[in-house]
C-alpha cells in the first residue's frame, strides 16, 4: 500500500501499528481526557455541583427531621443499635445522588448528541464500548466526588460511620455509579429528544427512588403492601443502596454486591448495543 | 484495493425506513483534490456524511478511506479521517486549548506532540493568541477556525467539511474556502466539502452533483458544463436539479 499524506500520528516516534504498548496507550490518554473533561465540567458549573448537593441535603435537614418522631425504626443489620432516621436515610441519600447523576450523564449524552458534539467523541478511532465505558467512568468518578462533600456535610451534622466504612464505601460508590450510569446511558440511546427526558423522571427515577429501601426497610413496606414490598425488593436502586449502607460499617453485603454487578452488565450490555450503528437505535434515530 | 485513492464510496443506498436518502452513490476523490459536493437541502449531504464518518451503518454499498472499509476496519479508516461537522461541536465552556486537547486525547496523541500541533495549526488560521479565550466568546468565524484547526490535529489524509461556511459573514466564509482550498494542495488532503453555495466553487474543484440521494454528475467544473450544455456552474445545478433552488 503507497503512503498518502496524512503522516500517523496515533503512533509514538519510533514504534509501530499494531504493537499492544501504543493501543494500550492510546486507550489511556482518550480514557482520561474523557475523565478530564467531564469533572473539569462539572467543578466549572457551579450550578450543577451545588444543587447536586442541596437535594440530598434538604432531604436529610428537612424531611428526615420531620420524619424521625413519625417512623420507628428497629434494629436491622448492619446497624447494631436504635439509629435516628437521619441516619438510616443517608446511604438512600448517597444512592439518590448517584441516581440523580446517572440521569444527568445521560441527559447530557441526549443534548451532546443534539448539539452534535458527541459526535466528536463517536468519529475517533476508538471502540464505541470503550468510549461509552469512558464516559461512564467519568461520570461515576463525579457522583462519587458529590457524594463524599454530602458525607463530609452529614459528618457535622453527626451523622457519623465507622473510619473503615469512609474508605469501604470507595468500591460500593464506584459499582452503584457505574450500574446507575449504565441505566442512564441505555435511556439516553433510546431518548430522541432533549423534550423527552421529563418522562425519564416520571417513569424512571421517581419510581425507582420511591419504590426502594432508601427511605424506608423493606420490612416496613411489607407491612404496608405485598407488591411494594416485590417491587422495592427486586428493584436493582434498592440493591445500590443496601450496598452502600453496609459497605459504610464496614461490612460487605454478597447479595446487594451479585444483583448490583449483574444489573450493570445487563445495562451496560444493552446501551452497547443501542449505540451501535449496526444493531441499535442510532439507525431509528438518525443520528449520534 | 487501489490507496491511491483517499475517499472511495462504491453502490451505496440508505434508507429511513421506507423512504430512500441514498442511491446507488458512487465517486471517488484522490489526494490533494478537493470535491464539493453540490446539492440542495434535502438531497442526502448530511447522510451520506454520517455514512463515511460511520455514524450510521453502511448495509448496501462500500466506503473506504485510504484502502480500509469502514465497516470491517471502522478504526483503521476513522483516524485518516477529520470532519467538520454543520453544527458547532465545541464544548462553549471550554478554553480553545482544552477543546483541542480533548480532541488529541481522543486520538491517543502525547502532550508534547499535541502542543506542537496545537500550536502549528492554530497559528496557521492566526488564532493561536486566542488559544485561552472560552470558545463562547469567540464569534462564528473563528469558532469554525478552531473546528477546522481540530479536524487536522492528527493529520487526517482525508478532511469532510458538512457545510462549514452556514450562518458565516462573507469575509470569514471567504477566508476559509480559500484556506481549505490551500490546504488541500499544500498537504495533498482529500477534502470533501458539502455545500449549496455555487461560489464556494473554485475553478479547477471536481464536482458531484447529489440531487434526490443520487448522482447527476461527477467531474472537473469543466466536465459538468460541457455535460449539461450550460455556460455556468448556477446553469448546470439548475438544469440537473431541475430547477431547485441550491
Amino acid at each position: 500500500m503507497t503512503n498518502l499524506p496524512g503522516e500517523d500520528l496515533h503512533l509514538p516516534e519510533g514504534r509501530r501499528a499494531g504493537k499492544p504498548f501504543v493501543r494500550l496507550l492510546h486507550y489511556w490518554r482518550a480514557m482520561w481526557g474523557i475523565i478530564w473533561r467531564e469533572l473539569w465540567r462539572f467543578v466549572t458549573q457551579r450550578e450543577r455541583f451545588i444543587s447536586a448537593l442541596v437535594r440530598p441535603l434538604v432531604w436529610l435537614f428537612v424531611f428526615a427531621a420531620g420524619f424521625r418522631a413519625a417512623l420507628g425504626l428497629a434494629i436491622t443489620p448492619p446497624y447494631e443499635t436504635y439509629i435516628l432516621y437521619e441516619v438510616y436515610i443517608t446511604p438512600g441519600l448517597i444512592g439518590m445522588i448517584q441516581l440523580f447523576n446517572g440521569m444527568q450523564s445521560s441527559l447530557s449524552m441526549v443534548y451532546d448528541r443534539e448539539m452534535g458534539s458527541m459526535r466528536i467523541l463517536m468519529v475517533c478511532p476508538l471502540p464505541r464500548w470503550f468510549l461509552l465505558i469512558s464516559k461512564l467512568l467519568a461520570g461515576t468518578g463525579v457522583s462519587i466526588l458529590q457524594a463524599y462533600v454530602f458525607l463530609a456535610i452529614a459528618w457535622f451534622y453527626d451523622i457519623q460511620a465507622p473510619w473503615q466504612g469512609y474508605v469501604w464505601i470507595m468500591p460500593a460508590l464506584l459499582l452503584s455509579g457505574l450500574m446507575l450510569g449504565a441505566l442512564g446511558l441505555l435511556l439516553s440511546s433510546f431518548i430522541k429528544q432533549l423534550e423527552n427526558f421529563a418522562g425519564v423522571m416520571n417513569f424512571v427515577i421517581f419510581p425507582m427512588f420511591f419504590m426502594s429501601t432508601a427511605l424506608y426497610p423493606l420490612w416496613k413496606i411489607k407491612e404496608s403492601s405485598a407488591l411494594l414490598y416485590n417491587l422495592a425488593q427486586y428493584n436493582p436502586f434498592s440493591q445500590a443502596v443496601e450496598l452502600i449502607r453496609f459497605a459504610l460499617y464496614g461490612q460487605f453485603n454478597q447479595q446487594a454486591f451479585i444483583y448490583t454487578f449483574a444489573a450493570f452488565v445487563i445495562f451496560m450490555t444493552a446501551a452497547i448495543i443501542g449505540y451501535n450503528p449496526s444493531k441499535g437505535m442510532m439507525m431509528r434515530k438518525g443520528g449520534a | 484495493m487501489n490507496s491511491s485513492i483517499a475517499l472511495s464510496v462504491e453502490g451505496l443506498s440508505f434508507s429511513y425506513g421506507g423512504k430512500k436518502a441514498l442511491t446507488q452513490v458512487s465517486f471517488k476523490i484522490q489526494p490533494g483534490e478537493c470535491t464539493i459536493l453540490l446539492g440542495p437541502n434535502g438531497a442526502g449531504k448530511s447522510t451520506l456524511f454520517s455514512l463515511i464518518t460511520r455514524l450510521y451503518d453502511t448495509r448496501d454499498g462500500r466506503i473506504e478511506l485510504c484502502g480500509f472499509d469502514i465497516k470491517r476496519q471502522t478504526l483503521s479508516a476513522l483516524a485518516k479521517l477529520g470532519v467538520v461537522f454543520q453544527q458547532t461541536t465545541l464544548d462553549m465552556d471550554l478554553s480553545v486549548m482544552q477543546n483541542l486537547r480533548y480532541h488529541t486525547s481522543l486520538h491517543g496523541m502525547g502532550r508534547k506532540q499535541a502542543m506542537q500541533r496545537i500550536q502549528q495549526e492554530l497559528e496557521r488560521l492566526n488564532m493561536y493568541d486566542r488559544r485561552f479565550e472560552k470558545v463562547r466568546q469567540l464569534n462564528g468565524g473563528h469558532r469554525r477556525r478552531v473546528e477546522i484547526a481540530r479536524a487536522l490535529l492528527h493529520k487526517p489524509s482525508v478532511l469532510l467539511l458538512d457545510e462549514p461556511t452556514v450562518g458565516l459573514d462573507v469575509p470569514s466564509r471567504l477566508s476559509i474556502v480559500e484556506y481549505v482550498h490551500r490546504l488541500a494542495v499544500e498537504e495533498k488532503l482529500a477534502v470533501l466539502w458539502a455545500s449549496h453555495l455555487i461560489d464556494e466553487i473554485y475553478p479547477d474543484d471536481h464536482l458531484i452533483v447529489l440531487h434526490k440521494g443520487q448522482v447527476k454528475a461527477n467531474g472537473t467544473v469543466d466536465d459538468v458544463l460541457e455535460i449539461t450544455n450550460t455556460p455556468t456552474i448556477k446553469d448546470a445545478f439548475y438544469t440537473l436539479t431541475q430547477g431547485e433552488q441550491a
